[in-house]
């Protein structure tokens, strides 16, 4: 067995308890999206649903690096961002069904998962939506005095077309702002091919041309991004300055609920299954003797309970009533909490 | 055992087609596997299977198209005997909510219940009659002397019309287009009280009754009548070259059929002959379109209908013809209820605006006042007018060269020689005695 | 009372909320070196530095996004965008973020932001700068929309558009920010209710922002030929003030409105749609509007002022539906 103890990639680096914990948060997704296809087939869940089978590492790998005060902000594909960050399968599962017992009270949907303890500031249609949200929370951060706080936003390499993100990143470095972006680079932005929409794919180059510092790994290995991950936030934090972080990765399924995939050849998909986060993890862990089959069967059977659990408090689940209808549209009651207070 | 159902693969999927089945009845599935391929109206999609377990039974053949849910196979869990009784499984639709449900038809309830009263002042007066199809432009003056639909009111003006009882027939407008306002109504109301007359309320707010109308007319109402008939008679002989047609018709089979199809039936369905002469009109009028139309502007326009009108006697004095639409594709026993109908509300005063303008041509019934025969006068813009005297027995003579006594009615064609000539008047006429032999072809 | 400009009063209430809130932070194109591109902010950078007058990048979208995402934070930022011609920049996070995110998270969220920009046409800026596009804006639930069209409300608009906890836009008429008049002692405003800038019994005349002063020009040359008219500035167009409308409407029985945006699809549309609704009985003739024509605004003067409701215009259109 390799005795390099200073190599991130090696389990032995971050011990069982952690390599087991990220186990589990990718078998917890991956079996949470896996029901909700099925659900959506039954159709329980309605409307647009955005898979992240496959891509599971990065949130996985990610998220655990964050502080409980950070900001996240995420896709559409942001059922894995939303329950690594805390909120409970249970509230996420409701609001796949629209009940009112969803994290958003059931008006938002698979798209729109918030939750304000969690500084999870959504889940966004709008391709590039968050960047610049995200730029104004690291605002308010700066504005603020939180010289610590970092915010972290996902998307995908899509973005990268929209003028949003360029005068998001050009805001942030200008401006010297603790934004962390994250790009999961999964090669198709819906049915269009990265080399199809960008005259410069290598993204970091992108990076560069605002004068801010980038890096990228690859996003199937989850002690990988894990470990760039914790750099970048580090710096960010350090120097309450922006960085472009880039994953390469690969969604398994359509881009929603299902296309013919006409744009991308199966066998292509066949190969990248061979680097599944999941699999290629649990051989890591079986060949470092860190995990048995049985460990695993233990991980999965209570992700798959977890998943059950939460399928049947959806079910149980109530409809708001409609003489709600007009709630929410404004806010009723007392301003926000002044800058500067824990929230 | 469990069913395997077509799922919805999108937002917008109700149903897809069966293309491929990649399995048999017999093979084992793997949760994930994919086993069949389904058309949807985006592309071919592969479906998997979320279960382990043997496919039992394939229910969908390929080439049929089913809804979304609709069990496609069913399957055997690991282990499961075939035989074995399946257990309950629960809908897999998703309901409607219950809120929803109750929401829904407390809407449609609502939508059944009558229109709220609005919050201030009186009762809103009755909607505006429906706007006619394209008809030619009506005689102003005649129509609505009877009528007070077609007057431009504010509706604030109407409102305060209808408070102070004032007729807004007659009041001068002198809002944008002539229409009637506030200061309007406040000016007649004004020289109403002044003077002696009564005021009364106006004819469209009226509610149709049965035998003698509603209030006393004003006595310049009826003066108003008059002078609208003097106008339009006046008009039509100064205008109209006139000639004139007889024709004596034999009426004993007509009235040996009305009285056969009479029998039996209660007195509220009984059929009058003046249905009969009616539908006998229309229909004859069929072949022969230049009797029914207008004369606008130098040229005759054929109508697109046969809508004739019925020439009513005013109990209050005057004379009216509004329109029955479509007599000739009215069967008797729908047309009887129509002309009753429309006698009834125009003794009343509540015709619509489409009965003010559309007749085409004019049919006068004159036989109760014991006339022999009717020389019209046409009303313009019509190009004919279509007339009936008394049936009674008269001498006949037969078929056969005989002397017998006949009931026969004597039916006139007053025309519009710029239209039409005596020798295509005449044929109409025949045409008319002869539908008037078939009965009950009418 | 002192006279003040519509530009010094936006400049004292911008100050005033700089001073008495350290959330509040001002930024936009060149609101700091250059003083603002209306002068509204000038000074103000000197007074409270480069972090809280913030000049950004034409950048709309990102900017709008960012004021959004400070909001969100706990700011409450005055995005400053130059007009409503380059807010069409903006509209994706104004629109899908600002007014939704309190929906769509089920009221976790609000975003209590201010978007401030200048409005409408007169000056010969042609097609692309001449925009009057409030009604846009005042389509969409989940946003606040305000036009000052007095040198009062200039003052006091801003400090209740802050302390609102969602979204405030507010048009300020290009054509106003010379605009000089006494500034009362009390200039505290209301933006709930519409104002009733003149009263009157014959006809009710309903405007708003750049429109208010030609409106009340025409209601003075109605006045000289006997014509009474009242006067009402709409001042929020988002939600509409329906109840002092129709209360105006009730009394008087007749309604002009004037309106600078192109009247298809206009907020003239709306406030007759609403008359009709709610006063439909108490009229004595059809409800009139004065817009713009339907044309993009030309360059040539004389052409620019034929497309814009003119004083002449308004004054026809009120004997129009009095037919006098």
């Amino acid at each position: 067995m390799s005795a390099d103890a200073l190599n991130p990639l090696d389990p032995y680096t971050h011990g069982r308890d952690f390599c087991l914990a990220r186990m589990r948060d990718m078998l917890r997704i991956r079996r949470f999206e896996e029901r909700c296809a099925q659900l959506y087939g039954e159709t329980k869940i309605r409307g647009f649903l955005h898979l992240y089978i496959g891509e599971e590492a990065v949130a996985a790998g990610v998220l655990p690096n964050l502080r409980t005060d950070d900001n996240v902000l995420a896709t559409y594909r942001e059922h894995g961002h939303a329950l690594l960050r805390g909120l409970s399968m249970q509230s996420i599962m409701a609001e796949m069904y629209g009940k009112q017992e969803g994290c958003s009270r059931g008006r938002g949907g698979s798209m729109h998962l918030f939750d304000r303890a969690n500084h999870f500031y959504g889940g966004n249609a709008i391709v590039a939506g968050g960047l610049p949200l995200a730029v104004g929370l690291a605002l308010a951060d700066q504005l603020g005095g939180r010289k610590d706080r970092v915010t972290v936003c996902f998307f995908g390499e899509g973005a990268v077309a929209e003028g949003a993100f360029h005068e998001s990143m050009n805001l942030a470095a200008l401006w010297k702002l603790p934004v962390l972006f994250v790009c999961e680079n999964n090669l198709y932005a819906m049915g269009t091919a990265l080399a199809r929409s960008e005259a410069q794919i290598a993204l970091t180059v992108k990076a560069a041309g605002y004068n801010m510092p980038s890096a990228q790994v690859n996003g199937m290995h989850v002690l990988a991004v894990h470990d760039v991950a914790r750099q970048a936030l580090d710096q960010v934090r350090a120097q309450q300055s922006p960085f472009f972080l880039e994953l390469h990765t690969y969604r398994f399924r359509a881009h929603s609920m299902y296309d013919a995939e006409l744009y991308r050849d199966k066998a292509e998909v066949e190969r990248w299954k061979q680097h599944d986060p999941i699999t290629t993890f649990a051989e890591r862990l079986k060949a470092a003797q860190m995990m048995s089959d049985d460990d695993l069967k233990a991980i999965d059977r209570a992700a798959q309970d977890e998943v059950e659990a939460a399928v049947a408090f959806a079910e149980a689940g109530t409809w708001e009533p409609v003489e709600q209808l007009l709630r929410d549209v404004t806010t009723p009651a007392v301003p926000t909490v002044a800058a500067g207070s824990a929230s | 055992m469990s069913e395997f159902r077509l799922p919805s693969l999108g937002a917008d999927m109700d149903e897809g087609t069966l293309l491929q089945w990649l399995v048999q009845p017999g093979d084992t599935v793997h949760k994930g596997q994919v086993v069949a391929v389904v058309d949807t109206a985006k592309a071919a999609i592969d479906i998997e299977i979320w279960q382990d377990g043997t496919v039992q039974a394939l229910q969908v053949q390929p080439g049929e198209k089913v809804p979304v849910g609709t069990v496609l196979a069913t399957l055997l869990a690991p282990g499961e005997a075939a035989g074995a009784a399946p257990p309950i499984q629960a809908a897999q639709v998703a309901p409607v909510p219950p809120e929803m449900a109750r929401a829904q038809a407390a809407a449609s309830g609502a939508a059944g219940e009558a229109a709220p009263i609005p919050a201030q002042g009186p009762p809103p007066p009755p909607p505006p009659p429906p706007t006619s199809a394209a008809g030619p432009a009506p005689l102003p003056t005649l129509q609505a002397a009877v009528s007070g639909l077609r007057l431009r009111v504010s509706p604030a003006a109407r409102r305060q019309a209808e408070a102070l009882g004032l007729e807004l027939q007659g009041v001068a407008g002198s809002g944008p287009g002539g229409a009637i306002t506030l200061a309007d109504v406040a000016l007649a109301a004004a020289s109403a009280s002044a003077s002696a007359s009564p005021v009364r309320p106006a004819a469209s707010a009226a509610a149709p009754v049965a035998g003698p109308t509603a209030g006393t007319p004003a006595t310049d109402r009826q003066a108003e009548i008059r002078r609208a008939i003097a106008s339009a008679m006046s008009r039509s002989k100064r205008e109209i070259p006139h000639y004139y047609l007889l024709e004596t018709i034999p009426m004993a089979r007509a009235q040996q059929w009305l009285a056969e199809a009479n029998a039996g039936r209660p007195i509220t369905t009984r059929l009058l002959m003046a249905a009969l002469q009616l539908k006998a009109v229309a229909l004859a009028l069929r072949r022969y379109p230049e009797l029914n139309g207008f004369f606008i502007d130098g040229q005759f326009q054929p109508a697109p209908a046969a809508h004739i009108g019925v020439a009513i006697s005013l109990r209050q004095g005057g004379l009216i013809a509004p329109a029955l639409h479509n007599v000739d594709q009215l069967p008797l026993d729908a047309l009887m209820p129509a002309l009753a109908d429309l006698v009834q509300r125009t003794r009343a005063g509540s015709l619509r605006r489409t009965e003010m303008v559309d007749a085409s041509i004019t049919v006068t019934n004159l036989g109760d006042q014991g006339v022999e025969a009717v020389l019209g006068v046409i009303h313009p813009p019509q190009v004919a007018l279509v007339g009936f005297g008394r049936i009674a027995p008269r001498p006949w003579v037969d078929a056969a060269g005989g002397l017998c006594v006949m009931p026969t009615v004597t039916a006139s064609l007053a025309a519009d020689h710029r239209v039409s000539d005596g020798h295509r008047g005449g044929l109409f006429l025949a045409e008319l005695h002869e539908q008037l032999q078939h009965p009950e072809e009418l | 009372m002192k006279k003040t400009t519509y530009r010094e009063a936006l400049r004292a209430a911008h100050r005033e909320a700089l001073l008495t809130d350290p959330r509040v932070f001002i930024m936009g194109e060149d609101v700091g070196r250059y003083g603002g591109s209306y002068a509204v902010t000038m000074g103000l950078l000197a007074e409270f530095g480069e972090a809280r007058v913030r000049d950004t990048p034409l950048s709309e979208l990102g900017f709008v996004g960012a004021g959004v995402g400070a909001a969100l934070g706990g700011m409450r930022p005055i995005v400053e965008i130059m007009t409503v011609n380059f807010s069409l920049l903006a509209l994706d996070p104004i629109v899908n973020t600002a007014a939704t995110l309190g929906h769509m998270s089920g009221g976790q969220f609000s975003v209590p932001l201010v978007v401030r920009m200048a409005t409408g046409a007169g000056r010969q800026l042609a097609a692309q700068h001449s925009h009057s596009l409030e009604n846009w804006y005042a389509h969409v639930p989940g946003i606040r929309v305000l036009a000052p069209a007095t040198v009062a409300d200039a003052r006091g608009m801003l400090g209740p558009a802050l302390a609102d906890p969602d979204t405030v836009v507010i048009f300020e008429h290009a054509q106003l920010y010379n605009l000089e008049e006494d500034l009362p002692d009390d200039w505290h405003c209301d933006i709930t209710h519409a104002a009733v800038r003149r009263a009157g019994t014959q006809l009710s005349l309903i405007t708003y922002g750049g429109s208010l002063p030609k409106t009340m020009q025409a209601a003075e040359v109605l006045a000289s030929e006997g014509i009474d008219v009242e006067v009402i500035d709409l001042r929020v167009l988002r939600p509409l003030d329906t109840a002092t409308i129709a209360a105006s409407v009730r009394k008087t029985h007749r309604a002009v409105v004037v309106d600078e945006g192109w009247k298809s699809g206009s907020l003239a549309a709306e406030v007759m749609a609403r008359i009709m609704e709610e006063c439909f009985y108490d009229l004595d003739a059809p409800v009139a509007r004065v817009c713009s024509e339907e044309v993009p605004m030309p360059y040539a003067k004389h052409l620019e002022e034929a497309a814009l409701p003119q004083v002449p215009k308004i004054v026809a259109a009120v004997k129009g539906v009095l037919n006098v």
